[in-house]
């Protein structure tokens, strides 16, 4: 068996190097057979579901910020602004990321405007996110070049608990956005940004900024926390279910493979958890084939689930079988969980990539 | 001297959509557009090496796999992040039911 070598999560750092040496960076990546007709049908773009959806958005986000001000001083406001914060702080993730991808809606304009009202609910820039999360694709936990890794290894448990408060996530975002409205970006930051687009970072940390010092300042002028409660502190109290359904995308399972099968995963949801997280969870399909747009993601599994391993039927499922890994991790950091390929499948290929599958368990 | 090469035959590509045309070891793109006109491309995308040709043909933009960029494929054109450049474009012409493109 090989020896641990210490991961360095740094994506200027020992494992950069060595991922571009043994070529895990931009590599060529396992997907499964699709015939160009049948993908080229659930490539296909429609400004339908994306307008429907965005319309009980806006109406439910809307709404309960008016009953949770309505019941403002009252234990009713509880519940609307429970609503408010999910909507605000969880479900503007998949938003974010489906406009990002560009693959939303049909037309450009519409996924432009609620990429940027959505990076700007989850405090993130819309400049360096779209390029994290271009390099989150070519190199998905690839140690050293994926910037989007969202537990590392080994584990710490404790940050991780921390993630569904959106404390640390607040503690980072708000932060890097003051830092790069002063025109300041991280090494990691401009390792994954061209250049070209670097100003466009400062620039739109500025208008976030702005908006936010211009919240504040409402606040004070009010002498009320309503207009914090309505903008930016739902990032904290409205995150849970973005970190409940984002960590398992990968969590406990291979790094450093070149095949979505062994590092994601692909968990059955209920329905409402479904909307708030835009199909999400079919994230196996959503890696192999990023072009398919949400609404088309359960057609796609459906065609190639014979050549994935089984779904999670549920989130509970799902997170009692990753509990044990990641307990093992913080002894054995190489240790994670091999999913198991239906016969139907094509093999993983032991020679397609360089993983340690001493250290999984099955 | 820039030559004309066979790509492929009319009827290989659909309308609004692309194929591959690999030559002399280098990979192209050949697009029939909605309008029924023929355009060729550099086969890779600019920002990262995914293959157009499994992207998707939108009226006049190609959409690359990998991180969803696009180009007009018309001009070569790239439309935003994530690509920044553009892509080589090639002259296209339609002889007796064959795609020809012109390589320098």
């Amino acid at each position: 068996m090989a020896g641990t070598v210490k991961r360095d999560y740094s994506l200027v750092g020992e494992s950069t190097r060595r991922a571009i040496e043994t070529g895990l960076a931009s590599a060529e990546w396992y997907h499964t057979d699709v015939s160009r007709k049948a993908i080229k049908e659930l490539m296909q773009r429609s400004d339908g579901p994306a307008i429907r959806d965005t319309i009980i958005w806006i109406v439910a986000i809307l709404g309960s910020a008016a009953g949770g001000v309505y019941f403002w001083g009252t234990w009713w406001c509880v519940p609307f602004f429970f609503v408010y914060g999910v909507l605000y702080g969880s479900s503007s993730d998949s938003r974010w990321h489906e406009c990002g991808h560009g693959t939303a809606f049909r037309t450009r304009w519409m996924n432009d405007v609620v990429y940027q009202i959505a990076s700007f609910m989850l405090m993130r820039n819309p400049v360096t996110w779209r390029w994290s999360h271009a390099r989150h694709h070519t190199d998905t936990i690839i140690v050293g070049r994926d910037a989007e890794i969202a537990v590392m290894r080994p584990p710490d448990l404790l940050r991780a608990a921390l993630a569904f408060t959106g404390i640390l996530d607040f503690r980072y975002s708000l932060p890097a956005l003051v830092r790069q409205a002063f025109g300041k970006l991280t090494p990691d930051e401009k390792s994954y940004v061209p250049e070209m687009e670097q100003h466009k970072a400062v620039i739109a940390a500025r208008w976030h900024v702005a908006i936010y010092v211009a919240t504040i300042a409402l606040a004070l002028t009010m002498r009320s926390w309503v207009p914090l409660v309505l903008i930016g502190v739902p990032r904290l109290y409205g995150t849970w279910h973005m970190v409940l359904t984002g960590l398992l995308q990968h969590i406990g399972l291979a790094d450093n493979v070149i095949d979505h099968r062994l590092n994601t995963r692909t968990v059955y949801m209920n329905p409402i958890s479904r909307f708030i997280y835009w199909n999400m969870n079919y994230h196996v399909e959503h890696h192999m084939f990023p072009m398919v747009p949400y609404h088309a993601l359960p057609r796609l599994h459906e065609l190639i689930k014979h050549d994935l391993p089984e779904p999670n039927p549920s989130m509970w499922h799902a997170y009692r079988e990753v509990w044990p890994v990641l307990l093992r991790q913080l002894r054995y950091e190489d240790y994670f969980l091999k999913r198991e390929l239906p016969p139907t499948a094509r093999p993983y290929r032991g020679e397609f990539h360089e993983v340690n599958m001493s250290a999984a368990a099955e | 001297m820039a030559d004309w090469v066979e790509a492929c035959a009319v009827d290989d590509v659909e309308e609004e959509d692309v194929i591959r045309f690999d030559h002399g070891g280098r990979t192209f793109a050949i697009y029939r557009s909605p309008d029924d006109e023929f355009f060729a491309t550099d086969g890779f995308c600019t920002h990262e090496k995914a293959h157009l040709a499994d992207g998707l043909v939108m009226d006049d933009i190609i959409e690359c796999p990998k991180h969803n960029g696009r180009f007009n494929y018309k001009t070569g054109q790239a439309k935003g992040a994530p690509v920044c450049v553009n892509l080589v474009t090639y002259p296209v012409k339609v002889e007796a039911g064959k795609v020809m493109i012109q390589i320098a």
